[in-house]
């Protein structure tokens, strides 16, 4: 059995505008998991994750409120070696299939806070235009801040982490699914770099 | 009706759980639960903090003596300079937010058969459940001439704040080309890589602002925690090994152990010959035990460490009682401040499920810990535990040290990961 909460309740219930980037309270969370242990084993990632995943430090991700597909294809990627990292790949080679799926409801569960941090508001225009014009929406939806198919919430992430992801992206060290292979290829083809700064900018200036 | 995610969680966390207590918003019987914490360090603060987010129809109430805390982790870089004293306290107001009431006193005396503590004040606290997360104490008579006195001119800086003040203006005060003595005690003790960490950030100080200056780590051990990535650190970064090297390291098997000092004389004696070294500043962690209260109360054995049920910290001395972090023999785990915030939770989802009535959750702990080396050169070390038997013993095959073969991107970020996970642990320990 799924549940899944109503879109959008979290914005009734508050007043923001709609103008405000509305992160990811309609995604499913699984309810076949054991629920209590998830409890536990959720809070012993909080000593580097913040309590309920909700990173306070830049180079950690924020991982409450993802959905349970990404944080088990992360778990299960640093459990394999698949995908690189620096103490993941240690960490999470100490938990069986079971725990993983328990830990992912447990995320799934939490509300994803954004990150405050600086953002600069002209590059994170030109971001914004780069988001569309390479069709970044197609799996990043509602300008990265949701979470379908494992794609991650990119919006309000950390700045450091999605630049070191990125890296681990371009240099060939984390896989990345065909269509944005190829999308990136573009991206980086003229002014690269440059490029790079203003699209991490865009979901950074989400908060 | 429209559910929005927190009543989404409370209905099926309840409907679900039932019979097995986590940490989802359960509530509690009638009459209210007294829960007591000694000890507003990394352990106390933690476990009182899960303690309502878990049931917030318990009263916790804490007992610290400071205003503020000074973080030991991270405590070294105040040392080298890159991090000021500011930056590495934190004050209780994040913890009554959560509906904690805390309490400015040192605890004196528990009485186990009334379940209560006396405070300085001669303020007494009843409780259900006591927590004593009081960290360690420091031995000073291990080593003769050694004294809370004289640790204001041979400092040991291992609790952070004033000491820490003292050993860094000694530091900046030295000439160039002066000597450091660092003596590292024997286990187990409070933050295991923790000397050498301190070695590395002196000589990262010297470095950029005293070259010539030299750092004489006289070990009571043989060896000790990182090692390898240590000596290669040292290596990389401090010429180790070479005669230019900053760093020195004696093993207690080559005259390492410390025997006695003298503060006036700024002179200390090692080993079995005797050996006398003078320096221009001398750190001396002695040897140590379970903090002063856990001592008074009965609760260490002849090890002078606390023995505890592993799986809800309930000490095996005095019962309703349960002691965490550097003062408990928690077998396996280091004396670290993520052990400590590990158990804080552990022995949080064993107070909630015993005051409920309920079965406790199969427990969970994990330890990380990071060394900043040098500048983007970070280390780190990692264990993901479980209970076997009554011993909490780490997961095979998962854990362990960085790669000695890591790259200088991974060194770099390793840094940058020491820095987030100190915001998150503070964060998740005290806000």
């Amino acid at each position: 059995m799924r549940n899944k909460t109503l879109k959008y309740a979290l914005l009734l219930v508050s007043g923001f505008a709609l103008s405000s980037p509305v992160w990811a309270d309609e995604h499913e969370c699984p309810d076949d998991y054991d629920k209590a242990r998830g409890v536990m084993l959720g809070n012993t990632c909080a000593g580097c994750h913040g309590t309920n995943g909700a990173s306070v430090g830049p180079a950690t991700p924020i991982i409450g409120g993802l959905s349970a597909e990404t944080i088990k294809e992360a778990m299960n990627g640093y459990k394999s070696g698949d995908r690189p990292g620096t103490v993941m790949g240690r960490i999470a080679k100490g938990y069986t299939e079971a725990e993983i799926d328990a830990m992912a409801g447990f995320f799934c569960e939490q509300k994803f806070v954004p990150a405050k941090q600086e953002a600069d508001a002209t590059k994170a225009d030109a971001g914004k235009k780069l988001h569309d014009k390479y069709k970044c929406e197609k799996c990043h939806e509602n300008g990265g801040t949701e979470d379908e198919d494992g794609s991650s919430i990119i919006a309000g992430q950390w700045k450091t982490y999605l630049q070191y992801e990125l890296a681990d992206f371009q240099e060939g060290h984390r896989y990345m699914p065909k269509k944005m292979k190829k999308a990136m290829k573009k991206l980086l083809k003229k002014d690269g770099e440059a490029n790079l700064e203003q699209i991490i900018e865009y979901y950074v200036s989400q908060q | 009706m429209t559910l929005n995610r927190r009543h989404f969680l409370q209905v099926t966390a309840g409907a679900t759980a039932a019979g097995v207590v986590g940490f989802p918003y359960i509530a509690s019987s009638a009459g209210t639960q007294k829960v007591v914490v000694i000890g507003g360090g990394t352990g106390g603060a933690t476990a009182a903090k899960y303690l309502r987010m878990a049931d917030p129809s318990i009263e916790v109430t804490l007992i610290e003596a400071n205003d503020s805390y000074y973080t030991c982790y991270l405590s070294n870089e105040v040392l080298s300079g890159d991090r000021t004293l500011e930056s590495i306290r934190v004050g209780y107001d994040g913890l009554k937010k959560h509906g904690i009431k805390v309490v400015k006193a040192k605890a004196t005396a528990i009485d186990g058969d009334a379940k209560k503590v006396t405070v300085d004040t001669g303020d007494t606290f009843a409780y259900d459940r006591l927590i004593v997360s009081p960290g360690v104490s420091l031995d000073y008579d291990k080593i003769e001439g050694y004294s809370e006195e004289a640790a204001q001119t041979i400092t040991h800086a291992w609790k952070a704040g004033e000491q820490t003040k003292i050993l860094r203006n000694q530091l900046e005060a030295m000439k160039d080309g002066g000597t450091v003595i660092i003596s590292a005690p024997p286990n187990p003790f409070r933050c295991p890589p923790g000397p050498y960490e301190r070695a590395s950030q002196i000589a990262h100080y010297f470095k950029h602002h005293k070259p010539k200056s030299k750092i004489l780590v006289l070990d009571s051990k043989d060896k000790f925690s990182k090692q390898g990535l240590f000596t290669q650190g040292w290596i990389d970064l401090y010429g180790f090994g070479t005669d230019k090297s900053m760093i020195e390291w004696v093993p207690a098997a080559e005259g390492g152990k410390v025997i006695s000092v003298d503060a006036a004389n700024m002179s200390i004696i090692a080993g079995d010959m005797e050996d006398e070294h003078t320096a221009d500043v001398i750190n001396i962690i002695p040897p140590q035990k379970a903090g002063k209260i856990a001592l008074d109360a009965g609760l260490a054995d002849d090890s002078g460490w606390c023995p505890v049920n592993k799986r809800t910290f309930e000490s095996s001395l005095i019962p309703n009682v349960h002691v965490i972090g550097d003062a408990c023999i928690a077998t396996k785990m280091p004396k670290a401040g993520y052990a400590a915030n590990s158990q804080g939770k552990v022995v949080a989802a064993a107070i909630v499920a015993v005051l409920n009535g309920k079965e406790m959750v199969e427990p969970s702990y994990v330890n990380t810990c990071y060394s900043v080396i040098g500048e983007d050169y970070g280390i780190s070390v990692a264990a993901v535990y479980r209970l076997e038997g009554d011993i909490i013993t780490p997961v095979k095959g998962a854990g362990g040290l960085t790669p000695k073969d890591a790259t200088a991107e991974h060194r770099k970020r390793e840094v940058q990961f020491a820095y987030s996970w100190y915001d998150n642990i503070v964060q998740d320990s005290f806000n």
